[in-house]
Parts: C-alpha cells; structure tokens; sequence
C-alpha cells in the first residue's frame, strides 16, 4: 500500500532522511520510532504530498507521491504532530469544511459523515465550540477526526496520543486498532509501549536511515543479546548463589533484592542458544530449596530502542 | 471548482468572524465619508459663489468635482488600508501551521490560491457597494449620470484586485503578519507613487514609469473613461502577481 523506496531529503546542507526503504502491507499498522530529529516528520510529510522529496520515490496507493500528489492527497488522511486547526473555526463548522474540501459533495451526506465522525471521536458535545477555546486533548481529536472524514484508505498520524489522559490514549488506541481491517496505518510516537499494543510493524529510523524494520516481538528476541531469567526462591543465599552460578549454560546470577514474601530475587542470564527454564528450576527443586517463582525477562521496547539507537550513533561517531 | 468555493467561503467567514472585514469597512467608510463631506462642503461654496458670478456656473459639475473625486478618494485611501486584508492571507496559515493540513487537502494550489484571492475580492466588493451610498446621496440632490459612476466603480474594483494580488504575494514571503503588511504597503505606494518619478525621468523612460502606475491607470476611470489599456494593465497586472503566488507556493513546499 505504501512503498518508500530510497527517498533522501536535504534543507539545504541539512540532511533530514537519507536513503530511507520500507514499505506498508494493506491492512498493517506501522510503528514509527526515532529520536527526536530523526525525520519522523520529513517523511510524513512527504508521503502526504507536502512537499518533495530530494531523490528516491514513494508510492501511496500505487500513486507517485511526487507527480501524483493529488490521487495521493485524495486517498490519505494526515494529522500533523502539532495539530494545526483554525482556532476562529467552530468543531462542526471546520469539519463540514474539511468534508467540502475532500469532496464530500451532497449537504446530507457531509452531514452524516461530520456527525457521525464527531461521535467516533467524542467531540459531539463540543461541536459548537470555538476550536480556539478547546483543550489539547480535544483538538487532538478534532484533528483526528478530519484525518477520517471520507474514509481514507491511508492514514498517516504524527503523535496521534499526545497531550491526551490516560482514558482518551486507550479510547484512541482502540479506534485505531479498529481501523485496522480496512486502513493502512502509520503512526509515529514516542511512547513506546504504544507501539507493542496497536502496532503490526515497527520501523525505527536515527539519522535519517531505518536502524531496524520488524515486528515488536521479533525486535526484542533479536536485539536480547542473552536469556534473562528472573528467579524467586526461598533458601541460603550463598549457597543458591554459588550452586546456579555453577551450571553449565548459565552467563551470570545476580542477586536482586528480596521479594515482599521474605524470598530472595535473583536475576540470572543464560547463553543464547537454549531455553534453560527447566533445568535451572530442576536443580532449584532438586536442592530442597522453595521456588517460589521463575519467568523468562524480555527486553522492553524501550530497552531495545535505545540500544539501537546508540548503537548507530556510535557506529557513525 | 467546488474546492474553490469551499476555500472562498472559509476565508469570507474568517473575515467576518475575526471581524478584520467589520474594523476595516468601518474604517474605510468613515475616512472616505469624511472627505466625502469636505468635497460636498466645498462644492456647495462653490455653487453659491457661481450665483453671484453665473459664468462660473458653466463649470461646476457635481459628476466629476463630488462623485468623480470621492472614488478617486477611495482608490487612494484603498492603497492605504488594503494591506490590512492581504496581510493574514498566506502569513497566518504559515505562523499557525495551518498550511501544512491545507497543503495536504485534495485541493490544488491554483485553487487555493484563487478561493483565497476571491475571498479577499469579494469582502472587497462589499465595502464597494456599502460606499455607493454617498454617490446616492449625492443623487438625491442632483441628476447624475451612472455611466461615469459606473465606469470609476469598475475601475477601483480592478484596482482592488490588483492591489489584493499583489498583496497576497507579499504574504506568501514571510510568516509574520506585520512584515507582509509593511511590504505590501511599500508595493502599493511604490507603484502608486512611481508615475511621479516619470516628470524627472522624462522621455521614453518617463512614458514606461507613467504607464506602470496604478494612478494613471485609475485617475481614466475616476473621470469616467473606461479604456481598453487600462482594464488589460489591471488584469494583466492581477494574473501575474496571482502566478507569481503560485511559484512563491510551490516554493514554500520545496522549503518546508
């Protein structure tokens, strides 16, 4: 649905993105991860037909973003990172413009698109408001819901859930996972446990290149250098220490503080190639010590994230 | 087309609603209306000086002296306020960061560009209308002829639309309101002011300044003659500032 293929852009000296490849499958959501300056935005706006790229291609659609900017802007909904509206504007009165605008025809057709917008995104109560006079939460949904007047098959969403309370995030994660069966989505954020719940891919760009392209899961397991196993047990910690150090496989134990229970934590990493839940709780068991809980630790997203990050960052330094 | 529309209607009710167009109208009326009365007060001297003395009554004509010299009047006082209207055009959408969701609408720039232009023309056009009445009032008292009135109207509508292009070109350079304000004015008045500049020049070069200013072009119309070289230096005038708004558009994109 969406092809990006070795696009550059350049501010003058500045180099915004460089080389930048990834493509959206119909139907996916894709994360956008990156540092601030990364050139998140540069690349959305470019694929909304705001402006040119430098070099290389991208195709919204099956459309040239470039030499076919008008299919494009007909088929993707966009809402910038700061969300630009115009505050003499009324809610009801600057969507039955946008519909206008996007080519909603009919009166009663623009009417029932704008209410029924209006509800989805819950800013019926406010629709007679001056957009000038509404919360940032409020205006970020305004802004949403001018993204999905007439029903684009694109959406593209620059920080879709900031400046919103906890319970509208989750109200507007749910509509975006919701759009998934018939939208391509591409959001970029920087809250990164969002990206594990909406999304279906993750494309994290530093500099301007992409630094990794996979799903949530398959960017932790990849990037983990080692297991982590996460072990409570009730016994001498010396001697549990001493006895888990010596197993074969095991990299490294750590003692990790003592649990609510009086029971010792103990953080243990464990050679990459096999899974050695059973044996460390076997030899756990077999000691006559309590165990009174293990679990495999994954890196969290934002683990991942910073590591990819620096390590571009030093690669390039 | 119908995009056009839905910008010009946009635009028309931001006029109203931040009320620029009100302050403005009411602004322009009051000046023009001002002057009105001082050249209705003078004609009225005159006249009773041409009772005492009939061979001057030949002369007076309340057409021309009155009517004729109050739209001179609103050409002149246009240069002046119409910056006020053209500032915010491109300016303000760049300040707010609006122009980024307009740019990324299904619309094409000729038909931003033109919904916001007639925009501008027609809050323009109302404030034309609303300044008839003092030719009206001016009809109560005596016949006029329209004919005339008619051609200095269409006139300063023409230069209006002049001034509103090139005006809205200023706005696309810069996303302060105040400096596209500030260049606009020195536009207006430079090609205002540039048919004086051809008594010193003098010769050919002369006749090139003189036939570049908005003034000459106008004062035709104010005195009732509607001339083919006048319209096309107004409208060609009008198209080449609107296609160099377009470019300067274009441009803003490449920048970002």
């Amino acid at each position: 649905m969406i092809e990006v293929d070795h696009l550059s852009k350049y501010y003058g000296p500045v180099t915004a993105i460089r080389d930048l490849s990834f493509s959206v499958a119909q139907g996916e959501i894709l994360g956008f991860l990156g540092p601030n300056g990364a050139g998140k935005t540069t690349t959305m706006r470019i694929l909304t037909g705001f402006m040119p790229a430098s070099s290389g291609r991208a195709l919204v659609a099956g459309y040239d973003v470039f030499t076919q900017a008008l299919e494009v802007r007909r088929r993707v909904g966009y809402l910038p990172e700061n969300v630009p509206l115009y505050p003499e504007m009324t809610v009801s009165g600057y969507l039955h413009f946008v519909a206008e605008v996007k080519g909603i025809a009919s009166r009663r057709e623009r009417l029932h698109h704008v209410g029924s917008l209006m509800e989805l995104c819950g800013v019926h109560e406010m629709q007679r408001r001056l957009i000038g006079n509404l919360s940032k939460g409020y205006r970020q949904r305004v802004g949403l819901a001018q993204a999905l007047l007439n029903d684009p098959p694109v959406l593209i969403l620059d920080e879709p859930t900031v400046g919103l309370d906890p319970r509208q995030i989750i109200d507007i994660r749910q509509t975006i996972k919701n759009l998934r069966q018939n939208h391509t989505v591409i959001l970029s954020t920087h809250i990164l446990p969002e990206v594990g719940m909406t999304c279906d891919r993750v494309v994290i760009i530093n500099g301007g290149q992409v630094v990794a392209v996979d799903t949530p899961d398959n960017l932790t397991e990849r990037t983990q250098p080692y297991r982590a196993v996460s072990l409570e047990v009730q016994g001498p910690e010396e001697a549990i220490l001493a006895h888990l150090q010596g197993l074969p496989g095991i990299l490294n134990v750590a003692k990790n503080g003592a649990s609510p229970s009086g029971a010792t934590l103990y953080t243990l990493s464990t050679t990459k190639e096999r899974d050695m839940r059973a044996e460390i709780a076997q030899a756990v068991v077999q000691q006559g010590w309590q165990l009174l809980e293990l679990r495999a630790v994954r890196l969290s997203l934002e683990e991942v994230f910073v590591q990819l990050v620096t390590e571009e960052g030093e690669t390039h330094a | 087309m119908r995009s056009t529309y839905a910008v010009f209607k946009r635009e028309v009710k931001a006029y109203f609603t931040l009320p620029i167009a009100y302050v403005m109208m009411g602004g322009l009326l009051l000046i023009v209306g001002l002057l009105y009365y001082l050249s209705f007060h003078w004609f009225l001297n005159m006249s009773f000086e041409a009772m005492r003395n009939p061979t001057m009554a030949s002369d007076l004509d309340i057409s021309s002296m009155v009517v004729g010299a109050t739209i001179s009047t609103i050409g002149v006082v246009s240069v002046f306020t119409l910056p006020l209207l053209t500032m915010r055009l491109w300016a303000e959408e760049k300040r707010a960061g609006t122009v980024e969701l307009l740019l990324t609408f299904p619309l094409s720039d000729t038909s931003i560009v033109l919904g916001k232009f007639l925009a501008g023309l027609a809050v323009y056009m109302v404030f034309l209308l609303l300044s008839a009445c003092y030719p009206l009032l001016a009809g109560l008292y005596a016949k006029l002829d329209p004919g005339p009135i008619l051609a200095g109207y269409l006139g300063t509508l023409l230069l209006g639309a002049t001034l509103f292009a090139l005006g809205f070109l200023c706005s696309t350079w810069t996303e302060n309101q105040i400096v596209a304000c500030a260049l606009a004015w020195a536009g207006f008045l430079f090609f205002w002011l540039i048919g004086h500049a051809a008594e010193f020049a003098g010769g050919d070069f002369g006749k090139i300044l003189t036939q570049l200013s908005f003034a000459k072009h106008h004062e035709n119309f104010a005195k009732g003659i509607i001339e083919t070289q006048d319209v096309a230096y107004f409208v060609l005038a009008t198209v080449f500032c609107l296609f160099l708004t377009l470019r300067s558009i274009e441009s803003t994109r490449w920048r970002g």
